[in-house]
């Protein structure tokens, strides 16, 4: 899933400074499930909000809604009255939902709530791993189920590299050295021979924003998008 | 392909090793500064004592004086560097940029390096760019040499002919895979190899004879790391500190009974009864001393370890 960590509040109060009446957004998908931004959190941080502004000397009034999804048009549509009501909205959801919500309100000002932290798992309750950074060429299938991209603090896709430390990546003796652990499962399965090819310079698909069309798809005509 | 003398880059340090001879190759960090008196200073005491002189790109991932700039002043002063190249801070327009830049003011050499992660240097935030690794790095350069092109596939006009270099680590675990990556490097188009800083000489031996076994020692040159170390402290730092390093507790316990004044003596009589046996061992091209902020002492050393004088070949 999506993983993100709130703001520090002292900038989220920055933001919202000159604002009187803000609709906190809360997402009920990735960043609830992660504790960040769902229906509990964005009630606190709108609770937050007011006690921090009365202290201020600059009373707020904040209300707050969760959608059911932030990146979904539908859900979104939800809001299209009740937005009128306030100043601006802050977003407690992704770094996608936050921009669908600006797209769809282009008039209104829309703060995020939290940094987008990446693609992860979760490895116990609030502790999640980054695992993926959606390259778009996995190649996992060579790669024993291990991603060097995310997981090597060099992205190298011919590891390892001559820091590798007793199993462990030069970068800290608490993390994995992603290659050793690669190596460590091809051998096991003896599938060793997928490393011993050399991977060619990759032709970098994320430089640019993309657009995804599933096959027996198109994109829709401009009012449909609408 | 070869150029008309059969030689890839027609560099000292490849026509040395192709002769035959036992290489002797030497290195100099640049300043963090726009010292040059400062590195041609450095540069004399390495003039006429070693084949060619690594030239270390950002090392540790500190600023330095760029390692293209510091390979010209050498060049200047008649010395031939090995122009050491890191991933981290170029993609592959600037690295290529770099390598038809230098090779156009005489540089032949060059070293392909990960290049250690920037949380070690004076700039931990800097975003790394691993644009292309150190395997790809090679074939890269491999490829504007031999089919003259680069790496997005036009033509180059008057390719750079590089003597192309990379690092190896014997002592990373696991140490199996060693040789397959020293034979992936082959592969990618590696000509020479400056291994690891050596202290673990059974383990090196291990890695020697598994190259040799395979027949990779006949594919590329080798060039056996050694550091003298100039204090325990420095032993020790770079046992417990340096990631990928395999000092023993004999090297420390050695140093430690030189006693008192002597630990520095008792380092380079470590370093030479080492070249001593790499002279001699199968599959050992030459040996690449690493004498960090010690120059000086280069001429001493190469001298000690009877490779004087450096033989020129024509
Ligand atoms: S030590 Fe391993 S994980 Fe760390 S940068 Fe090197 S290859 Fe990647």
């Amino acid at each position: 899933m999506i993983v993100a960590k709130r703001k520090p509040f002292d900038e989220i109060m920055e933001m919202l400074e000159e604002y009187k009446k803000v609709l906190v957004v809360g997402c009920g998908t990735c960043v609830a499930v992660c504790l960040v931004g769902g229906e509990k959190e964005a009630n606190i941080l709108a609770t937050e909000l007011e006690m921090a502004r009365k202290l201020a000397d600059n009373p707020i009034e904040v209300d707050s809604v969760t959608l059911e999804r932030q990146c979904d048009r539908e859900y979104l549509a939800e809001l299209d009255d009740k937005q009128t009501d306030y100043d601006a909205l802050i977003s407690m959801a992704c770094g996608v939902g936050i921009q669908f919500l600006a797209e769809r309100f282009p008039d209104k000002p829309v703060f995020p709530a939290v940094d987008t932290a990446g693609l992860a798992v979760n490895q116990a309750v609030g502790w999640y791993e980054e695992r993926c950074r959606s390259c778009q060429q996995c190649v996992l299938a060579w790669t024993g189920g291990i991603c060097p991209v995310t997981m090597c603090a060099k992205g190298l896709y011919n590891g390892p590299c001559g820091g590798t430390n007793l199993g462990n990546c030069e970068i800290d003796p608490d993390q994995p050295c992603a290659w050793y652990l690669i190596h460590e499962r091809l051998a096991k399965q003896g599938r060793l021979h997928h490393i011993k090819q050399i991977y060619e310079a990759v032709g970098w698909r994320d430089t640019m924003p993309r657009t995804l069309i599933q096959p027996g798809y198109k994109k829709p005509e401009k009012e449909e998008a609408k | 392909m070869s150029t008309d003398n059969g030689l890839k880059s027609g560099s000292n340090l490849e026509k040395i090793l192709k002769a035959g001879h036992f290489a002797f190759t030497g290195e100099l960090g640049p300043p963090r500064g726009t010292g040059a008196k400062e590195v041609i200073e450095k540069a004399q005491h390495l003039k006429g004592n070693v084949d060619s002189v690594n030239i270390t790109d950002n090392q540790t991932a500190v600023v330095r004086m760029a390692s293209w700039a510091a390979s010209l002043l050498l060049v200047q002063e008649g010395l031939e560097p090995n122009f050491q190249m890191v991933c981290r801070d170029r993609n592959r327009l600037a690295m290529q940029a770099d390598i038809l830049g230098v090779y156009t003011h005489g540089v032949k050499n060059m070293l392909c390096l990960s290049g250690d992660h920037a949380k070690f240097g004076d700039h931990p935030d800097a975003k790394g760019v691993f644009d292309i690794d150190s395997m790809q790095l090679i074939a890269m350069v491999k490829q504007m040499r031999d089919e003259g092109k680069f790496l997005g596939g036009a033509e180059i006009e008057h390719p750079p002919k590089i003597f192309i270099g990379a690092a190896s680590n014997p002592f990373a675990v696991p140490h199996e895979w060693r040789v397959h990556r020293l034979a992936k490097k082959i592969e990618a188009g590696v000509d020479f190899i400056q291994t690891q800083c050596i202290y673990n000489m059974e383990r090196f031996r291990q890695f020697i004879k598994e190259a040799n076994d395979m027949g990779l020692t006949e594919k590329c040159f080798i060039l056996a790391g050694v550091t003298p170390m100039k204090s325990v402290g420095m032993a020790k730092y770079m046992k417990n500190k340096v990631p990928g390093m395999d000092v023993p507790d004999e090297i420390i316990e050695r140093l430690q009974g030189a006693g008192k004044g002597k630990v520095a003596e008792e380092g380079i009589k470590i370093a030479c009864e080492q070249i001593e046996e790499f002279k001699e061992m199968k599959g050992v091209a030459g040996v690449h001393l690493m004498a960090i902020e010690w120059e000086h002492k280069v001429p001493e050393i190469a001298e000690r370890a009877g490779v004087l004088p450096r033989p020129t070949v024509e």
